[in-house]
């Protein structure tokens, strides 16, 4: 009990408040991203202790020594046969379903009582076990997990998970109780199409975010892409159709260069680089070079002894990538007409393109995307508008930000919310707009496929004094040169009198889920005013 | 829900418009397809909600914004807003040594216990409100003495050390015991004091005062830890002087000690008090007195059972006792019967002997001596002398024998032949000699 000790004052005792941290995982076959939601609202990608932000989803056991992500990757050269990769398709599919052709290179995955499993040396001395799938994906996930605890120095409570459009019940489940395993609770899987929306809405305004638009959503990833048309109403998210290419992605642009660096080694020293070895390493580096290309006009790749003991050193230029890789950027631009076409919509309907994952940074397939729009619809992807985001983050932020919407719900909430019950609506077959000039032209209003229960107010203008008409009508789709929407069947007719010449009319359309019309039309500052309703047809929606 | 402009003019109202209302219908919708909408992104979480709770647009709308305006007041509340007393705002900075900066700051009910972020936001507040430059904008011009007395508050509690110092002399934050005469709950009045005196203690978290549910472990564990009390409490905010660098090194050194000197003082004298303080407590805790008892119930309890015990073992033994005394008598009695037995039994069989050689003897005499006539002394000698030799050499057996033979015999010569037989079995088994008898001899 010293008399001048001067102790530091009594630590503020530990708040527990209770306060959730949660963050979006963007599970990919390829990579993975985790993201946080700042306090302002901002979805951040938090980089793992190496400083990537796109960790591969790779684990590799040296002895019983585990390694991930970028580590893990380079594993592939010297210790393939204990290192998984492009594992996340095979969660919850039985063996006969997989299609293993991306395990060439890595650990092969067998089949234990139908589930896929690796046989792994994860001991000091040579024995091996099994390790099912279930068992890799907790492992990776408690890495994501972790990493992200210790970037936010919080205890990781929940994550949002994105999974591809085309992931069954089966392998949702697998992930739930996989990531459960490792202590992570998923409180919702989003698709990555929806996250990709999310985080560009994100950065909108309120306003903004409710312009009603089609989105047509293009994720290439690294061994397979997808592409989804999502309409977005008043800010709800409808996936109109989905594409799949399970060949085509980043893989296959490596292999482009790959070959193109074969021959020219071969063409040097004439020694075919055909070994296992040789490719693994060519293959990394290849990587490395197709990133270098997306940046810059050429790019280098040098490869100490690649084969027989001797370097490589080589330069290629972007155009003679894209001549090489041509075939596969015409798969892609395929893709996407292919997805556009499936939702029985033309490329005219089409508002707003987003470019998500890694393959799309090249440039070309950026370029060739937009070549497909008019000007006036926005691509979202680096090489074609500078305030894109990166491409790579778009599914673990968006995760990031509905994960922060859901934070605070409960457990029984979030079911309540996602249950089919709340999800599936009745949505417009036909746009319902306004007449208005007088060339009687069509305003629409509500956009077709808008989900009901849904309101949308107008305001027009009065040109003269007197009465006007506000004709509701449903139109149709016509593709003339440009888009129209022609209005067909008038809907119903509300007269107003005594409008002055420069006041405003707004018009309030709601759509109930039973598809009764309420209108209400007024003039803005003034009693004038009609209201009216139309009756749905009976049996016309449950 | 924000409106769309449309820059067209509505068409005007044609004029064979007929209709009575204002309002014509035409036709329903046209039949809607049902999708899945994404469950993503806030729009959709409204559209649940809505959904959920069966809300309309503007039902929702207003639910939202009530919660929103909630939300801020809340905030608001949960923050500080306490009224400042005139005294308080007309304050001198100069007098900082005796100002309450926690109540200068608003926290006066957090003291203490006020975090970091609370006393910022607390000073950011009163900053906002009280800074001179708001004040010269309403008129009132040079007064910013409350502002001094903001930034020497703020000055205090931001800084660590000097908030330790403080809170060692914050009166405001003592609880004074209460006086022994009050007649209130003992753990509701010193609880608060014992929890504003463990703020001193460098050891967290400090034991609780408990209730009368409390174990004595837990009392032991309390009073254990009041009297071991590591205190960091300081006294240099006290200091009445200040060493400042103008003074020269003697007088700096000087008031050095001094302050020293009464911080020591004090410290002692705080030590006391707390030592005090917690023998009052103890002798006050009822606690105590009920664990005592107990203890001395236990140790009696103990007694008794030993006693208990000892009275049962002298009890088993004196019924042992009694019992094996009982056992030998018992026995004696019994040996006794039976030496009375058997004396009777020695004493029957003497008198049979007596008897048998009674009957033996009578048998000769009862036939006369075996002569005819008066038997003459010398004959009846002879005959006499010959049945004592008989009797002296005959076995118990064989003159019992005899002595039935003879009692059942008549007559002279069938006694003479009874004899006769009883000397020849004699001489037999060799008891006599033939030459000794001269009378029984055939």
């Amino acid at each position: 009990m010293s008399g001048n000790a001067s102790p530091s004052p009594p630590a503020s005792p530990e708040i527990d408040d209770g306060t959730k941290t949660v963050i979006g995982i963007a599970f990919g076959n390829t990579t993975s991203s985790i993201a946080y939601t700042t306090p302002d609202g901002k979805a951040e990608v938090i980089a793992n202790e190496e400083g990537d932000r796109q960790i591969p989803s790779v684990l590799s056991w040296v002895g019983s020594e585990e390694y991930h992500g970028t580590q893990a990757k380079s594993h592939l050269i010297r210790n393939a046969k204990n290192t998984v990769a492009y594992f996340r398709d095979f969660l919850g599919k039985k063996y006969s379903e997989i299609d293993p052709t991306n395990s060439h290179n890595s650990a092969h995955p067998l089949d234990v009582d139908g589930v896929p499993s690796f046989n792994l040396q994860q001991a000091d001395d040579e024995t091996v076990s099994t390790v099912s799938i279930n068992e890799i994906t907790t492992r990776h996930l408690i890495r994501l997990r972790d990493s992200a605890s210790d970037f936010l120095g919080r205890k990781v409570t929940g994550a949002v998970i994105t999974v591809p459009t085309d992931f069954s019940d089966t392998q949702k489940e697998a992930l739930v109780a996989a990531a459960k395993a490792g202590e992570l609770e998923v409180l919702q899987i989003i698709h990555e199409p929806v996250a990709a929306v999310l985080a560009y809405a994100a950065r909108r305004t309120p306003e903004a975010q409710g312009v009603d638009r089609n989105i047509l959503v293009a994720d290439l990833g690294g061994t397979r892409c997808d592409a989804a048309v999502v309409a977005s109403r008043g800010g709800m998210y409808t996936i109109l159709a989905t594409a799949h290419d399970y060949g085509l992605g980043g893989l296959r642009l490596d292999e482009v260069l790959v070959n193109h660096f074969s021959k020219e080694f071969i063409k040097k020293h004439k020694v075919d680089p055909g070994n296992e070895r040789s490719l693994a390493k060519l293959r990394l580096e290849a990587e490395g070079t197709k990133r270098t290309l997306s940046l810059g006009t050429s790019a280098t790749i040098s490869i100490e002894s690649l084969a027989d003991g001797y370097d490589f050193h080589s330069t290629i230029n972007r155009l003679r990538y894209e001549l090489s890789a041509k075939k596969v950027f015409d798969q892609v631009v395929s893709l996407v007409e292919n997805v556009v076409k499936k939702a029985e919509l033309d490329l005219l309907d089409i508002g707003e393109v987003i470019l998500s994952g890694g393959t799309s940074h090249t440039p070309k397939i950026a370029s060739r995307i937009a070549a497909l729009f008019p000007d006036s619809v926005p691509v979202n992807a680096p090489a074609t508008l500078t305030t894109a985001l990166n491409p790579s983050e778009l599914s673990a932020r968006g995760a990031a930000i509905q994960a922060s919407l859901i934070a605070e719900f409960d457990k029984e909430d979030i079911e309540q919310s996602t249950h089919p019950a709340v999800t599936v609506a009745p949505h417009l077959s036909h746009p319902i707009g306004v007449v208005i000039g007088e060339d009687n032209s069509f305003q629409t209003i509500l956009e077709a496929q808008t989900a009901v229960p849904a309101r949308r107010i107008a305001q027009f203008d009065v040109q003269a004094d007197g009465d006007v008409i506000v004709r509701i009508c449903e139109g149709i789709r016509e593709i003339v040169v440009e888009k129209v929407e022609r209005q067909v069947n008038v809907i119903a007719e509300a007269a107003i009198r005594g409008a002055k010449r420069g006041g405003k009319v707004e018009v309030t359309i709601n759509v109930g889920s039973d598809l009764g019309l309420n209108v209400a039309a007024r003039v803005i500052g003034t009693q004038i005013g009609v209201r009216g309703e139309v009756k749905p047809e009976a049996g016309s929606a449950q | 829900m924000a409106s769309v402009k449309i820059p067209k003019p509505l068409p005007t109202l044609p004029e064979d418009w007929n209709s009575e209302s204002n309002f014509i219908v035409h036709a329903p919708l046209s039949p809607a397809v049902h999708r899945n909408l994404s469950p993503a992104g806030p729009h959709f979480l409204a559209h649940a909600r809505r959904k959920r709770h069966s809300r309309t647009f503007s039902e929702d709308d207003r639910i939202q914004a009530q919660q929103n305006v909630k939300n801020v007041e809340d905030e608001d509340a949960g923050e500080i807003s306490e009224a400042e007393s005139p005294v308080l705002l007309s304050r001198d900075p100069k007098d900082w040594k005796n100002q309450d900066h926690y109540a200068v700051l608003g926290l006066s009910k957090y003291r203490y216990k006020a975090t970091e972020e609370q006393i910022k936001k607390a000073h950011r507040k009163k900053v906002l409100k009280h800074h001179p430059d708001k004040k010269a904008a309403v008129g009132a011009v040079d007064d910013d003495s409350f502002f001094k007395c903001i930034q020497k508050a703020m000055e205090i509690l931001s800084d660590p050390v000097k908030r330790r110092q403080f809170d060692s002399v914050d009166e405001g934050a003592n609880r004074d015991p209460p006086s022994k005469k009050s007649k209130g709950n003992f753990y509701k009045g010193w609880g608060p004091v014992f929890e504003s005196e463990g703020r001193f203690s460098r050891k967290q978290p400090v034991p609780k005062l408990g209730d009368d549910k409390s174990i004595k472990a837990e009392v032991e564990e309390f009073y254990n830890f009041w009297y071991n009390f590591d205190s960091w409490r300081t006294f240099e905010y006290l200091d009445e002087e200040v060493p400042d660098d103008n003074e020269n090194r003697d007088q700096k050194r000087y008031i050095q000690r001094k302050n020293n000197a009464s911080r020591a003082k004090r410290k002692t004298e705080d030590t006391a008090r707390l030592r005090k303080l917690v023998d009052d407590a103890l002798s006050l805790d009822t606690r105590i007195k009920k664990f005592r008892e107990e203890e001395k119930k236990l140790r009696n309890a103990k007694k008794d059972a030993r006693e208990a015990e000892e009275k049962r073992l002298a009890e088993e033994a004196r019924i042992k006792a009694e019992e094996d005394k009982k056992r030998k008598e018992e026995e004696e009695a019994r040996e006794k019967a039976q030496k009375a037995d058997s004396k009777k039994a020695r004493e029957a069989a003497k008198n049979a002997v007596k008897k048998n050689r009674r009957v033996l003897k009578g048998s000769v005499k009862d036939v006369n001596y075996f002569a005819s006539g008066d038997a003459t002394p010398a004959v009846i000698d002879r005959v006499l002398g010959e049945v004592e030799l008989v009797i002296s050499k005959i076995d118990n057996e064989d003159l019992q024998t005899l002595a039935r033979n003879l009692s059942g015999t008549r007559g002279a010569d069938a006694i003479k032949s009874t004899w006769v037989e009883a000397v020849g079995e004699l001489v037999k088994k060799g008891n006599a000699k033939v030459e000794d008898f001269k009378v029984f001899t055939s």
